[in-house]
């Protein structure tokens, strides 16, 4: 007899979601199942759209990482129009990426998950949330908050809007950087590298208090797939499709993400509007893979940058390999948002950084274009079609989210595996599933493109099918 | 509608009018304000800085009272009626900012944004929208009409432009510059009411049209999105039709 646990809705995550845990006639968890239960149809509705609409479009399905969603838009697009994007414009569209990847990281870390990081996993709800965190560590919440600031005050100070911002066009940006405002940008950066290196010493003084969270959060050998860069280093806006194996070894390098569909395939599940994508040579479920900080910083050789670097090297790592636990994650977005500073100051001392040549114009060239970046979550893949008069006929959007749907499934498996005994959910548990989840830093709104409320439900079902307990929020 | 068709913008009447027009004095809220034979109470408001909303009506061409968001009051007139085509005489005494004018200017524009697909965030005329800055003025903040959103297809098959029929007002400013103006008469509207379409000779697509001469007049007084240069992304499209009174100057003198 099978019975069922119904997490619904899950918390402090992007999006809206729900959890099911299945129990076997012992009572122990048998299988547990992530549904994004909302669904939104992007890839239908932009269908007649002119093209050059579709990275304001796309810009939509998220307000956190509006900002990936118009860049990798905008990248298709330069496929179809089949332009060489000037270089200055290719910097300012990093600086906009990395300033995006900061703003998302300081909402992950500090607004998501420092409430259960700083107030323990079980302790009391009406506290475990950004505001206990600044009752309780002012500081702390106070750093977290001016870090997300100044993420999105770059995205401002170059596009002039700090959520869904026009200004990614197709060929290149709307307008050039003012030298105020590169100065304006450069100021921030000396606040940002000190706010995130006190974060890092912080949370590596107290990894040592979540060697269980460790032990079970999503830690199991799976694939890693990120886009890196020719050298090895990491590369949000223009890297190389990498994906290596639970032990590190090379499985892709270097393959064009314009080729996407030769190494992943897309599966649908009953139960969820969130595709489940896995690598194509070794098929479904094997081919399960993370992307994200965690799997980015296990496939490049190196950052890049020196603090950065340095940082990851400081890591206390079990084995040589690459880390398995998602609990990991956390650390590398502090990783990640330490490169992103460092990077964007490099970037803005290019002595081209203030060129005004900052857009290609062509009629579309391509009716096809794939443009992929790293996005906050893992990476970003728009793939359209457009007819010989430039509207869309065709698009697929593969979300970050998606591809780690194999693995959060079996992340919340192993969780509950280790902590459900009986037909009952206590608070603290409920808290751990979610917990597991938000390591991941989901956006299920983003994932399928589903407009959303911020919640999630867990259920207990018993073989039956019967209903044994159902927590929501 | 109310008033003489006499077409202010008609070259040879300005002719006329540079030698022996007719002075008036007419009251516009209440202030008396000297006018001309010829004008319309929408010209006066105008040059009086006098704000009456308007979509359809444009100087340079000929005014037809289609989107009567310009209705006034005037009194001796028991019912609306529209500046744009009322011309001036003596002792004409209009209001144009009553608590009923704002109420039914208030439908109008809610009708109009109800009726297709305004969704100003990703339209390529963001910020540069004569129906967006008239929302703005009259303080729309809602509609109260269900959207119909009647999925009506692009024409992009111009090698230059497209007409995006979801984001069209049907205001005819097109059609009249293309007619008045370039004389090739390519749009016209095609079908009645609700289902009217801009459409180029008399149901092609734009780009197999026989008439079309690309000038690309139409796009530019255009006060919507509607049409567009092709490849222009979202908030990129900026109208200059400031060409249009200066053409209309050159061609009264004959140049």
């Amino acid at each position: 007899m099978t019975r069922q646990i119904v997490i619904d809705p899950i918390t402090r995550v992007e999006g809206h979601g729900k959890v099911t845990l299945y129990l076997d006639d012992s009572g122990e968890v048998r299988d547990a199942r992530l549904h994004v239960t909302q669904f939104r149809g992007f890839e239908k509705f932009c269908e007649g759209r002119p093209f050059s609409e579709m990275p304001s479009l796309t810009a939509r399905i998220c307000g956190i990482c509006p900002v990936s969603h118009s860049l990798a838009s905008a990248k298709a697009c330069d496929a179809l129009l089949a332009v060489q994007v000037p270089r200055t414009a290719q910097n300012l569209r990093k600086i906009l990426n990395l300033a995006q990847l900061l703003q998302s990281h300081a909402l992950s870390f500090f607004h998501l998950s420092s409430p259960d990081l700083l107030l323990g996993m079980e302790s009391d709800p009406a506290e475990r949330n950004v505001f206990g965190v600044i009752r309780s560590h002012p500081s702390l919440a106070r750093n977290g908050i001016r870090l997300r600031q100044i993420g999105q005050q770059m995205i401002e100070t170059l596009g002039a809007k700090r959520i869904h911002s026009p200004w990614v066009i197709p060929g290149g940006v709307a307008g050039p950087l003012a030298s105020e405002d590169r100065e304006a940008l450069l100021v921030l950066i000396p606040e940002a590298l000190s706010i995130i290196q006190e974060t890092i010493e912080w949370f590596r003084s107290v990894l040592n208090q979540y060697t269980e969270e460790i032990r079970t959060f999503a830690n199991f050998p799976t694939l890693f797939l990120a886009l890196v860069a020719g050298d090895g280093h990491l590369d949000h806006y223009d890297g190389r499709m990498r994906v290596i194996d639970s032990e590190g070894n090379r499985l892709l390098d270097q393959a064009d993400p314009a080729q996407y569909a030769d190494y992943i395939e897309e599966w649908v599940e009953p139960d969820s509007y969130l595709k489940s994508p896995c690598y194509k040579p070794m098929g479904y479920p094997d081919g399960i893979y993370r992307v994200g900080s965690l799997a980015r910083l296990n496939a490049v050789d190196r950052c890049g940058t020196p603090r950065a670097d340095e940082a990851w090297k400081e890591l206390p790592q079990p084995n040589q390999g690459p880390l398995l636990s998602s609990f990991h994650y956390h650390y590398a977005r502090l990783v990640e948002s330490l490169y992103a500073v460092e990077r964007i100051e490099e970037i803005l001392h290019d002595p081209d950084i203030l060129d005004d040549r900052v857009c290609a114009r062509a009629q579309p060239n391509n009716l096809e274009g794939v443009g992929a970046i790293e996005a906050p979550r893992g990476t970003l893949i728009h793939h359209y079609r457009i007819d010989k008069n430039g509207l869309m006929v065709w698009a697929n959007l593969i979300v970050a989210t998606g591809h780690n749907n194999l693995a959060m499934n079996r992340g919340i498996l192993q969780v509950a595996k280790e902590y459900v005994k009986g037909d009952r959910i206590s608070e603290g548990i409920l808290n751990r599933i979610e917990a597991v989840i938000r390591s991941f830093d989901p956006c299920l709104s983003c994932s399928t493109h589903a407009l959303a409320r911020m919640s999630l439900q867990i259920q207990l079902l018993a073989p039956t099918g019967e209903c044994l307990d159902m927590v929501a929020r | 509608m109310g008033g003489h068709r006499l077409p202010a913008c008609d070259p040879q009447t300005k002719k006329l009018d540079n030698n022996m027009s007719k002075e008036f004095t007419i009251r516009i809220n209440g202030r008396d304000i000297p006018a001309q034979e010829g004008e319309t109470v929408l010209d006066v408001a105008r040059r009086s800085d006098i704000y009456i909303p308007a979509l359809c009506h444009l100087k340079g061409l000929s005014p037809v009272g289609a989107c009567r968001l310009c209705l006034v009051e005037v009194k001796g007139v028991s019912r609306l009626v529209p500046s744009c085509t009322t011309y001036v005489h003596e002792g004409l005494d209009v209001i144009t900012d009553s608590e009923g004018i704002q109420k039914c200017r208030m439908v109008i524009l809610q009708l109009l944004f109800s009726e297709r697909n305004h969704t100003c965030s990703v339209c390529v005329s963001n910020g540069h929208c004569e129906l967006q800055a008239i929302a703005e003025n009259l303080g729309m903040n809602y509609v109260r009409y269900p959207y119909r959103f009647p999925a009506l297809k692009v024409d992009a098959s111009h090698e230059k432009y497209a007409i995006d029929h979801n984001r069209c007002v049907l205001c005819t400013r097109c059609v009249r510059v293309c007619k008045e103006v370039e004389g090739a008469h390519t749009l016209e509207i095609i079908g009645r009411g609700v289902h009217s379409l801009v459409l180029a000779d008399l149901d092609g697509l734009w780009g197999e049209s026989q008439t079309c001469t690309g000038c690309g007049k139409c796009v530019q007084v255009c006060p919507t999105g509607a049409l567009f240069e092709k490849g222009k992304a979202v908030g990129q499209m900026k109208k200059r039709n400031e060409f249009l009174p200066y053409l209309m100057s050159m061609r009264s003198l004959n140049r």
